[in-house]
């Protein structure tokens, strides 16, 4: 009896000693440096070269909230996520249906398609600055296009800002629309035809099969890209480096991430105070907006999949 | 409504690209389905059987023939136009939708002056509801329900807006024996109820035997045999349609007719008054055969199965086209049986197939 309780006792501890590496792992690169960052965002004066601070308190933050680039950062980015994430979502659901609808070159295409994913994210900047940046030579292959049709050329690296928004919220949405034309080409394929049979012998619109069989049947997948995406888009650095370089303040282009490299190592770098600061309250906005979307998706997903017997 | 079939024809193209050609599913398929009936499609897998159903519901488009409802031919109406309700094998229910919302959805479709008030949407779903037996469940998702009641839904979804022609396909194959027998009754009892036209497709001979007023037979396309029931069964055209209906299945031996005596081996067993000399292939019902001590008839026993109010005898002949010769015998006579049973057939029971047409020969007065 004995050997018996303590075997079940060993069962239960065994799959926690499979997770240990994870947890080790997590806990030096995930769990230390969040409480580490939290620690130093509240310590005021931090020197990093005597390695001492004045004080403990919330001035960091009242620093970062105050600094014009922060803000211009913060700007940037709530414009990236909020162009990129609806339109890179809605045109893979819409190439989604084109590419689940036809039966010709359907792999060809789902494999061009899928090409800019395996693409480095570099070189995909340095086509877009073929396209788009201004040289001594050429005005850019996008420049030569409104030329022809009789506009005047932009300067879309160095010009105004709403042309240098354009040219990186097009890259973005660029480079993350192959995942989500995967995950969506999957779940469309994934809903069972015999749903549209039905529906179309009780004589249902096309469009209304989209709305109320389509949509719903694949709205998890879809809720799972906004998350991921809106996620994505609050992290975004490397793009915008592809294309306007490292020093983004100057060019009034940086993101929050990129604030937070720069207060680490740029040019204006060595504190990383504020940078703890700017990260915590990315944090805290990923955070708040991954909550809200997950109660909408629960919301949604518990109509899919009904509520209680009674 | 009265469905015609007229020379139905569905070829499509060989799924192997490299051996290129066609494959006919449908082959020339003419039957008229009498208005009100309860019509069993009954075949093998793979017969084609799905797709005439296709056909009459507007889902394929046949490549030949046409399809007619009462005298307006349908051929080139879209599904929706035709007014059918199908009800599918894996039912095909929204699962995203309740109970209530799968019946109405129909009903939504309806544009212009066809669309129903909100009240009267609601009194059609609950009346199809009702006749299903499943209004005690309209908040339900489909997940939430046994098979048995998903299926109740499909057919209440099916029948909501009131087709002329209900469609089942294979609509008992997803469910446990036991609830196969209720539905199977169920749906006999909602097609009373109706009076629609249903036409509903099966593998399964029992199924379509049980409840059906006509049952049409069909192998590889082409249909073997229309009829009743119990018509079918004591008078088949040919082979397989003897083969296909009956559990146990029909014996069937090797056998020559010689001077109107049928031979099994080098046993005389019967008088075949009219048959023509030659091979053929005798086939003999379970319950063709009786045991008598002196019957003209021996087999090999190989051992008895006991039902109750039936035995089986299991045996063996040289002859046999398969496994094992299965005769049903009335249990009384279970003591009689004994390691070389004798029988003598009844003609009723015993049916002549030529050895090459497997077409039916017939003979006598009492094999008709």
């Amino acid at each position: 009896m004995e050997r018996e309780t303590d075997k079940m006792k060993r069962a239960d501890l065994k799959p926690f000693l499979y997770l240990l590496p994870a947890f080790v792992f997590l806990g030096i690169f995930m769990v230390y440096p969040l409480f580490d960052v939290l620690i130093y965002s509240l310590e005021e004066g931090y020197n990093s070269a005597s390695q001492t601070f004045h004080g403990v308190g919330l001035y960091n933050y009242r620093y970062v909230l105050r600094d014009p680039y922060f803000l211009s950062a913060l700007q940037n980015t709530f414009i990236l996520v909020i162009i990129t994430v609806p339109v890179s979502t809605g045109l893979s659901l819409l190439i989604s249906l084109g590419l689940n609808s036809i039966q010709k070159f359907r792999d060809f295409l789902q494999t061009v398609f899928f090409l800019p994913y395996v693409t480095n994210t570099l070189a995909v900047g340095l086509v877009f600055m073929i396209l788009f940046k201004k040289t001594p030579y050429s005005d850019g292959f996008v420049n030569l296009i409104i030329q022809f049709f009789g506009g005047r050329s932009v300067d879309f690296i160095e010009g105004p800002y709403w042309a240098k928004m354009t040219v990186i919220c097009l890259y973005t949405i660029w480079i993350v629309m192959p995942f989500k034309i995967l995950i969506l080409t999957s779940a469309l394929a994934s809903v069972d035809p015999m749903l549209y049979k039905a529906a179309q012998i009780d004589g249902t619109s096309r469009l209304r099969m989209f709305f109320r069989i389509t949509l719903p049947m694949i709205s998890p997948m879809i809720f799972y890209l906004i998350i991921t995406g809106f996620i994505g888009a609050f992290k975004a650095y490397s793009d915008v480096v592809a294309i306007f370089g490292v020093n983004l303040n100057a060019a009034g282009m940086n993101t929050i991430v990129g604030y937070i490299y720069d207060m680490l190592y740029g040019d204006s770098g060595g504190y990383p105070s504020f940078a703890s600061a700017a990260a915590l309250i990315l944090f805290v906005i990923v955070l708040t907006i991954t909550v809200i979307n997950l109660m909408v998706s629960r919301r949604n997903s518990s109509s899919l999949k009904g509520g209680s017997y009674e | 409504m009265k469905i015609v079939l007229d020379n139905l024809t569905k070829r499509f193209p060989n799924r192997n690209r490299k051996i290129g050609g066609e494959v006919t599913a449908v082959d020339h398929f003419n039957v008229e389905i009498p208005d009100g009936e309860l019509v069993g499609l009954l075949g093998p897998s793979g017969c084609g059987k799905s797709t005439v159903l296709n056909m009459i519901c507007g889902l394929e488009k046949p490549t030949e023939g046409r399809v007619f409802f009462g005298e307006e031919d349908v051929t080139d109406l879209s599904p929706e136009n035709r007014g059918v309700g199908m009800v599918f094998q894996s039912y095909a229910l929204y699962p995203h939708m309740t109970v209530r919302e799968n019946i109405r959805f129909p009903l939504e479709n309806r544009k212009g002056k066809d669309r129903l008030s909100k009240e009267e949407m609601e009194e059609k779903v609950m009346e199809a509801a009702k006749l299903v037996q499943i209004d005690q469940l309209m908040d339900r998702k489909p997940a939430e329900m046994s098979g048995g009641q998903q299926q109740r839904v499909a057919i209440a979804r099916a029948l909501v807006k009131r087709p002329g022609v209900l469609l089942l396909d294979e609509p008992l194959s997803n469910l446990d024996a036991r609830l196969r027998l209720a539905t199977r009754e169920e749906i006999r009892r909602i097609q009373t109820e109706t009076g629609i036209t249903t036409v509903f497709v099966t593998h399964d001979q029992e199924e379509a035997m049980s409840i059906s007023d006509h049952i049409i037979l069909m192998k590889e396309g082409v249909r073997h045999q229309v009829g009743k029931p119990q018509d079918v069964y004591d008078d088949p055209v040919n082979l397989f349609v003897a083969q296909f209906l009956g559990t146990p299945a029909i014996n069937v031996f090797q056998g020559e007719v010689k001077n109107e005596e049928l031979f099994i081996g080098k046993d005389r067993v019967l008088d075949v008054p009219g048959a023509g000399d030659g091979d053929v292939f005798v086939g003999i019902r379970p319950e063709g055969a009786a045991l008598q001590a002196d019957g003209p008839f021996a087999l090999k026993l190989d051992h008895v199965e006991v039902l109750g109010r039936d035995t089986i005898v299991v045996a063996s002949h040289p002859s046999f086209q398969g496994e094992n010769v299965r005769l049903i015998i009335p249990s009384e006579q279970r003591e009689e049986v004994s390691d070389t049973p004798r029988f003598v057939l009844k003609p009723r029971g015993v049916h002549l197939f030529d050895a090459k047409t497997q077409e039916r020969i017939r003979y006598g007065k009492g094999n008709r």
